[in-house]
Order: C-alpha cells, then structure tokens, then sequence
C-alpha cells in the first residue's frame, strides 16, 4: 500500500497542492503560526529522515535526536565561538551540520545496525541517550544544562531576522529535502530498502549486502536529521540540552507513525498535527496532553497507516457500501 | 579506598539491585511471554508509588498500601493489554507507540490527581532506622529490599520451575505456538503474565517510593534503567533479570563512585557496547 | 486545572468590576497585558502552579487593577523547554500584544527568552532564573530584562563568610552537577575561602539523582561539615540517605535544598540543617505572616520562593503603574523606574542595583520543627537565625573585581585544597 501511495501520480499532485498552499497560506496567518508552521517544517525534516529508516528500511529507532543535537550545537558553537554562519557562510554550515550528522549515524550505525526490532529500538535509545549526556557534561563546549544562545539569525543578501523571510528559506528546505528523499526512494537504492523491509533472509540470498544497504540508509536518515538540526537551532536562536532529550525521539518515531510510515509526507503531516497539538492547542487549553496521548493511542489503535492511509480507507469504505448496495439492488 | 568503601558500595549496589530486579523482572517476562515492549512500565511504576500513597493517606497503613498498589495497577494493566494491546496483534512497533501514548495519558493524569509536587513514601519507623555492622551503618530499609526482592524473585522461580502453570509459562516463551498446539491456553497466560508484570512495577514503586520518592518524570527516569536491566539479562528470562538488575545495580555504583566524571555514562555506554557485542542481550534469545 | 482559562476570565471579570467601582474618573483605564511563561505540564507543573498562584495571589488582593490599569493575565504553558517558552514568548508578544512577560524556572529558559526580549524590545521579568550572567557579563545585552528574584551566587556569599563564623575551617561539597550547582558552589567557595576556610571536596552527582549510594560514601570523613546543593526529588533523599549512612557532621547547603517546596515532604532528619535565600516562609515579620496565612489558606501549603518572588514581582509592577498613573510608560521607561524603586516585599526591603537584580536581605535559616503562626501542628520551618541586609549579586567584592574572573563552573574557582 506504501508503495502504490508513493508511485500514484495523483497523490503527488495532490501533495504538491498541499505543499503550495502551505507555502502561499502561512504568511498570512500571523506571526505566531507562520513560527510555529516553520518549527513543523524544520521538524517534518527530521520525521522524513526517520522514515526512511522506518517506513522504508524496517528499522525503528529511538535516537534520531541526536543527528538534530549534533547538527544544533554545531551551529550554536560555530556561531558563538567563531562567529561562522552568519552570512553567507551559513550556507556552509548548512553542509556541515548534514556531514556532521551523517558523520555521527556512520559512528553508531557500526555499533546499531547488527540488530534489528526492539534490540536496534534500545542500542539507539542508548546512544541517543549518550549524546544528550554529551551535550551536558561537555560544559566547556556545550554551556551544559545554560545551553548556547546563537547571535541572531544570518543575513546573506537578505535578511533572516525576518520571520518570513526564514519561513521561505525552511520551506525551501523542506521542500528541496522532500524532492531529495523521494527520488532515493524511487530509485533502486529505494527499492532494495524496501525488500530489505520485507524480507531480508530473501535479500541476502539474492546476493545484496543488507547490512551496507542499512548502514547507508541509517547514514542519509543522520545527514537530513543534521540539516534539521542546523535550522533548529536557528530558528530558535538557542540550543540546550533540552532538545536532545528522549522524548524527542520519541516524538520524531510518533510523528511517523501518526503520518502514515513509508509515505515521507507522513511524517511532515504527523510533525504538523504533533507539534499543533502541543504548541498551539496548549494555548488555548490546559488539558492538551490528553488530546496528545488520546490521539497517539486512537491512530495506533484504528489508522495502523497512519492518517496518509486515511483518504484510501475512505475509498475502500465507500466501495464497499456501493458494491454491497449494487449486490442488493442487483436483480437475483 | 578502604575495605569499608568496597563493603558500603557493594551493599549499596545489592540494594539498588534489589528495586531493579522488581521493576525489570515485570518487563522481562512480559515480552518473553507476549513479545511486547511496555514502555508504559516506568508509569505503571509511578503509579504503584501514587495509588500506595493514597492508601496511606486515608488509612495510614503502609503494609496495606503494598497489595492494593500491586491489585490496582495490576487491574489497568489487564485493561490495557485485554482492550488495547490484544487487537493490535503481534506487531512490536505499534504495542511500543501505543505503550507510549498510554504513558503520556498516565502521566497527566496522575498529576492531575495526585498534583506535582515531589512526595515521598514513610515507610513504618521500624524500617527507617539503621544498623550499626562491624562499623558500617546499613540502612534497614535498604536491607528490607534485598530481602524482599530475594523472596519475591525465590516465589517467582518457584512458580516457574515447579509449577503447572509456571511450566506453561515457559512453554510459552520458548514458542508459543507449539504451546497453543499442545493445548494451553496462551491468551489466559498472557493476561496473567501482564497482570503479574504490572503488578511486579507497582510494587516497584511503592518500595522505590520510600527510597527514591515520587514525583512526576519519575517513570521516564527510571523507564531506560528497567530496560538497561531486561537488554543486559536478556528478555523472557527471569534468571537474566536477577543478573541484569546485579550487574546494572554493580555497573552503575561502582561506575559513579569510582569514575564521576562519566556519571551520565555509566548506564548508556555500557549497554550500547554490550549490545554492539551481543545484541540480544547476555542471556536472551531471539 | 482551568486555571489558565480561569484566570482570564476571572482577571477580565475583576477588572471590569474594578472599572465599574472606580467610577467615571477611572474612565478610558489603560489595560496592561502581561504575559506569564511557566511549565504548567511534565516535571515542574507543580512549580508553575505555585508560580502562577503567587502572581494571581497579589491579582486578587489588587482587584486587577495596577495604579489604575487593568492587568490582564496570560499564562503560558513553556512546558519547561527553551524553544516552547521562546516561542509561546513570541506568541505573546506578537498575537496577545503584551507588554511585558514574566517567569521562567530554567537557567536556559532564562538564557533563551532575554535575547527575546532584546530582539522585541519587550520587558522580560525573570522572576526565578537565577543564572548568573543574566545579570551580569550578559546583562548589556539584555536592555529590556529586570529580575526580580535573585542570582544563584547572591546568598551563599554571605553564607561563606556565616560558615567560617561557625568555626568550619574544611567543608566537603556535594552538589548536582549543573550550571545552577556550579553557581552556587562557587559563590560559597569563594567567600568561605576567603575567610580562611577550605574546600576539601567537591562531588558532583547529576541532575536528579536519586540513589546516593555511591556518593555518599566518599565523603571524606575528616570534613568539619557537608555543604549540598540539592533540587527537587534529591532535596527530599539525600538528607535521608545521608542521615541513614549514620552521618553525625553538621550539614549546611543552598537555600534550594531545604525550601518550601519541598520542605513539607520531609522528615526530621533535616532538622538542624541550615542554608540561605531571600525568602523563608517562617520570617517572623507581619507581612510575611499575612502573606503565608492568607496563601496556605488559598492554595493549602505553605508558600515557598516560587511563589513569593512571583507575587513581590506583581507588587513591583503594580509600583511601577502607580507612579505612572496607570499608563504604560514603554518599555525603556517602565525599566528605569523599576530599577529606581524601594521597597517593602513579603521578604523584606527590595531595591535593584545597576545591573538590576535585586538587591536584598539574605536569611540565614535552620530547620526547626515548632509551632508558628497560629497554626496548632508542629512542623518544619526554616527559622530564620541570622540577616545579612542589603546584599547585592557581587557581596563586597565590587564589580569590576568580581566581572573580571570567569563565570562560577565547575572548575572556577579552583577546588586548591581538595585532597
């Protein structure tokens, strides 16, 4: 089903439309959601980056926090210690928080990618958990539990202090990252995650060295889970130890699920609702982490496709009353 | 370092242990049993701790405090697993989300009954004294939750080696359904499993509750602890999870009393490298 | 909890009776919107609630009505993460359109909301992030941020120089191993040696530790007394476990470790400890018994810091409305005329110094269990044994001699004497 979503040409001009009216809409509901819809996009990032382990590769993990920490603070420390990343050169930084990332998952996809379900859960949930530990006892690197406040954010040409110029440039990246990551799955390299997904014993035999395909799939999901850090960290102007703490990833793995795994765009519709759910509905009342947990549990329980799945249910719905009434109206 | 550091810290290990053992035994049976991982433990841990308090508050018993946590909490637990968990089926990605969410739900709800302050459990005096051995004081609580431990996990062993029903528990773990085949009821064993599970958490907490309190973020602290113990002593093995909640009760210790500077380490590193090595886990099987 | 929804309505239904009642002359009163950030969810909604219940605490006795502007309230939940609190700080000041906003718990939510602050050049009162900087090296960078609640460093000076007063000539340290830890570690270190006192140890178990098993039993036995530096759940075991490893030193520490809010959860093995902070809930002073009575009556606890410093942080704004006749004087004003006043809080006399932190009585106080204001039970209460009047962020040392050494860490000052 994962596979007909992606390949279906009109559910890519579908999303298409979504994206653009996204783009086109926001600026003009206000400050306040035109931040909290960049802080989704910047999170849809991660979730996308996670999926592609997830939905696309089989592996579930509980520590992609840590691609975003290592990306954050490489920013924060560029640009509070060498005042690097507030031009033009943030372009660069952008680069060397996906390398850092990406350098980061290769280090502990050597230690994670030999085991596999709830074993490959916990390794991850470990060294997730040894990053955060990073980020606080590192004092003199880090600022500890102060964290790192960024000067500002860069101007290169135009300025970023702007809410809205900065929401562009986030959407450009999620946009740009979502084109990305959906060629890698159409591409054979795609293809043979997902076998890998299905039946990896079937792989093997057939010759496909499953563990390199793993370790470069965990590698991509660390490289987009930095740039997600990098742009965390400047929208925010600050970064603490708070943000690579375990219900982060808990969140990012949630946000999949929710979306729909395996359909990328899942994710950035799980981050969405999630981060609705806790940055705005908190606004508004105080009992929103009933709404949270009681929508985690209702779409686990009755969307196991997530709410992608939501408009194919509907269909199989709809055609299975049409064709019982066509049954029943039919002459015997 | 004289005789009387080695001597404290290993007892101090052993007692930590102890409360380890209870919250990770719970764990490890209910995913050798039902393959499921219950993140919500840590909050059905919690919970022992509040529901105790609440018996203590409006009858002033501490020992009846024991039973109706375990009873209470091992109750949602069957609720949880008959009414959620069962329809999911065997699909370990999903129970772990739902667990999850189950323990965002707990979560604000028990502060919203119980409020957010940071409480603690009074045990009976008795047990708050200490004892003066061979020059070392031993707190007797700490004594108490060895002994307890030792006899709850005795009782467990028992139950499981020499016991019909302990028998068709470790049918079920080796493979359940070749146990299905020779006719046991393995759903009847997996409730009574998640029942016990829960209930082992709950009381957890209630003798966690006097020695490390209880307040809310409590059951996500102590959430990667119970599992540091199940992954190091392998899951579905009440064996490993004695000598996992040891050696994570020893690491830990000795860890951060010899090497503080790695104190946030010395439970994460290790268990990332041990799962490097072995990923199933010193004694489980996959 | 509605208290969020709540407030608003009650504030809006208080103000418009207090407009009601004022008559005609108060006709056209400005409305003064302040904004309130505090964790109302996860670990610390407790200390939010008792924030907020401080600050509506003054709200009511006020009517709502601040020198004649009536204050309408937002509370925010930050959920105690930095990048929430930025942006429902945001939130705030962009859609709510509030003036000021106050609160926090955090060092790093005090650290991410100042530059906030600056950038929206919006008054931002941090009413309990002690982070030292704030106000100090960093404060030029924060034109628009006030605090009315204290520096971690600000009472274990004094502190230092009461511990050698006691005779202590060498302490061991046990503190949790953050910046807030280092801070106030640091601050008593530097006085206590300068009197001639030593630190001979320092061990730092994490941020919420629980089990002190392996700490404790390094203690060095040869120490005339055990300075700790406790929060939250550690507060409430370590005195425990300390007493129950047989533990017969004095035992002194940072005023967190033995404050109201965690102080009714313990037991009498804490009786005896002493530690310093602004604020004690046992102040022997007419307006303190007020405030605990009238609070212990609303809310059924004893108030602790949080809530003090949130409701003399209403009073300090209602101050300032006063003597601008209940006009919003903008932000730069608002400031000054913060920083210029003197006065009469809950915790005694309050007035700012040039970095605006406050300047304040710091108490010296021990744990005792009796019977105290009227009330028939005996329980603890922080007696107050000794008052060090007018301490300001940088004791005696002067500022330029203080802001030229480095931040207090975890390796400044250096541990010269431990062993």
């Amino acid at each position: 089903m994962n596979v007909s979503l992606i390949r279906n040409r009109r559910n890519l001009l579908a999303v298409l439309a979504v994206l653009l009216l996204v783009g086109v809409l926001t600026p003009h509901t206000g400050p306040f959601l035109t931040l909290l819809v960049t802080r989704a996009l910047v999170f849809a990032i991660l979730a996308m980056s996670l999926d592609i382990l997830l939905g696309f590769t089989g592996l579930a993990s509980l520590g992609q926090a840590a691609y975003l920490g290592v990306g954050a603070y490489l920013t924060a420390i560029l640009a509070t210690r060498y005042q690097f990343g507030l031009g033009w050169s943030f372009w660069i930084v952008i680069v060397l928080g996906a390398l850092a990332g990406a350098a980061t998952a290769a280090l502990f996809g050597l230690i994670a990618i030999r085991a596999s379900g709830v074993y490959f859960l916990m390794i991850t949930l470990a060294l997730g958990q040894c990053v955060w530990g990073l980020a606080y006892r590192w004092n003199s690197l880090t600022g500890g539990d102060n964290g790192l406040n960024l000067p500002g954010r860069p101007t290169f040409g135009i300025a970023m202090a702007s809410d809205l110029n900065w929401f562009y440039l986030v959407f450009g990246f999620f946009a740009v990252s979502l084109g990305i990551l959906y060629l890698l799955v159409l591409s054979p390299f795609g293809r043979s995650l997902e076998g890998i997904r299905e039946q990896e014993v079937r792989m093997r035999i057939l010759g496909y060295n499953t563990w390199l395909h793993k370790y470069l799939a965990f590698v991509i999901a660390g490289a987009f889970g930095g740039l997600a850090g990098v742009l965390w960290a400047t929208t925010n102007g600050h970064v603490s130890p708070e943000d690579v703490v375990l219900t982060t990833s808990v969140d990012a793995l949630l946000m999949v699920v929710l979306g729909g795994s395996g359909t990328l765009v899942g994710g950035a519709i799980g981050s969405a609702v999630v981060l609705f759910l806790r940055e705005y509905l908190s606004t508004l009342v105080p009992w929103w982490q009933y709404a949270l947990g009681g929508v985690y549990v209702l779409a686990i329980l009755y969307l196991p496709g997530g709410l992608m799945s939501v408009p194919v249910r509907l269909r199989q719905w709809r055609a299975r009353e049409t064709g019982a009434a066509t049954l029943a109206a039919a002459p015997q | 370092m004289d005789a009387r550091f080695w001597l404290l810290q290993t007892f101090n290990a052993l007692s930590y242990g102890a409360l380890l053992f209870l919250l990770g035994s719970g764990l490890s049976l209910i995913f050798g049993v039902m393959r499921i991982v219950n993140l919500a433990h840590g909050a059905y841990f919690l919970l022992g701790g509040y529901v105790a308090l609440s018996v203590i508050w409006s009858t002033g018993s501490w020992a009846l405090a024991l039973p109706a946590a375990a009873v209470a909490v091992a109750a949602i637990g069957l609720l949880m697993e008959r009414i959620f968990l069962r329809p999911l089926g065997f699909d370990p990605l999903r129970q772990v989300l739902l667990t999850v969410g189950f323990a965002f739900l707990f979560q604000q709800g028990a502060l919203d009954i119980w409020g957010g302050d940071n409480m603690d459990i009074a045990p009976p005096a008795a047990l708050t004294r200490s004892v003066l051995v061979g020059g070392l004081y031993l707190p007797v609580y700490r004594i108490f939750m060895i002994g307890l431990a030792t006899v709850i996990g005795v009782a467990l062993w028992l139950a499981m080696e020499k016991t019909r029903m302990g028998a068709a528990v470790r049918a079920t773990v080796d493979d359940a359904q070749m146990a299905r085949g020779v006719g046991i009821d393995t759903s009847r064993i997996s409730m009574l499993i998640f029942a016990l599970g829960s209930a082992l958490a709950a009381l957890g907490g209630v003798i966690g509750g006097a020695f490390l309190g209880i307040y809310p973020g409590l059951d996500f602290q102590i959430l990667p602890i119970a599992f540091a113990v199940v992954i190091i002593g392998g899951m579905g093995s009440l064996t490993g999870a004695a000598i996992g909640a040891l050696v994570v009760g020893l690491a830990d210790n000795f860890g951060k009393a010899l090497f503080p500077e790695v104190s946030y380490f010395t439970l994460y590193a290790p268990m990332a490298l041990l799962l490097a090595v072995k990923p199933t886990g010193l004694f489980g099987r996959e | 909890m509605t208290n969020r929804a709540g407030t608003i309505v009650g504030a809006a239904l208080v103000a418009s009776l207090g407009l009601v009642g004022l008559g005609a002359a108060t006709a056209g009163a400005e409305e003064l919107r302040i904004g309130f950030l505090a964790p109302m969810t996860g670990p610390f909604a407790q200390v939010g609630k008792d924030m907020v219940n401080g600050f509506e605490m003054y709200l009511e006795e006020t009517k709502g009505n601040f020198g004649g502007a009536t204050v309408k309230f937002i509370v925010e939940d930050e959920q105690a993460k930095p990048p929430v609190s930025v942006l429902k700080a945001e939130k705030l000041i962009r859609q709510d359109q509030v003036q000021t906003f106050v609160g926090g718990v955090l060092a790093s939510t005090g650290y991410a909301l100042a530059p906030v602050s600056t950038r929206e050049k919006t008054v931002y009162i941090p009413s309990i992030p002690a982070a030292d900087d704030l106000t100090q090296r960093d404060s030029s960078k924060y034109p628009y941020l006030i605090r009315t609640g204290w520096s971690s460093s600000q009472p274990v000076h004094p502190f230092g120089q009461w511990a050698c007063e006691q005779g202590y000539k060498r302490i061991a340290v046990i503190a949790a191993d953050y910046a807030f830890g280092y801070e106030t570690v640091g601050g008593f270190q530097k006085s206590f040696e300068d009197c001639g006192g030593k630190i001979i140890q320092k061990i730092w178990p994490p941020l919420g530790t629980i089990d002190f098993g392996p700490y404790i039993p390094t203690i060095k036995q040869d120490a005339d007394a055990i300075f700790t530096l406790m929060v939250g759940p550690m507060s409430l075991q370590f005195p425990k476990q300390l007493a129950q490893a047989g533990n017969k030193k004095p035992v002194i520490g940072g005023g967190t470790s033995y404050d109201e809010f965690s102080l009714p959860f313990m037991g009498d093995e804490v009786i005896g400890h002493v530690s310093p902070l602004q604020y004690s809930a046992a102040l022997d002073t007419p307006k303190n018994a007020a405030f605990v009575k009238a609070y212990r009556a609303k809310y059924g606890k004893v108030p602790s810091y949080f809530s003090e410093s949130n409701y003399t942080t209403a009073q300090l704004i209602d101050d300032v409305m006063k003597k601008t006749g209940g006009k919003w004087p903008g932000p730069e004003e608002f400031v000054a005329t913060m920083a210029a006043l003197k006065i009469d809080a809950v915790r005694g006399p309050v007035s700012f110094d040039e970095f605006r932190n406050p300047v304040q009585n710091i108490y010296v106080k021990k744990v005792e269990k009796k019977k105290l204001f009227g009330y028939d039970k005996d329980e603890l209460w922080n007696t107050v044994i000794k008052t060090y009047p007018g301490v300001g962020q940088f004791w005696t040392y002067g500022k330029e001699t203080f802001l030229k050494q480095p931040v207090y860490s975890r390796d400044f000052p250096p541990c010269k004497y431990c062993e």
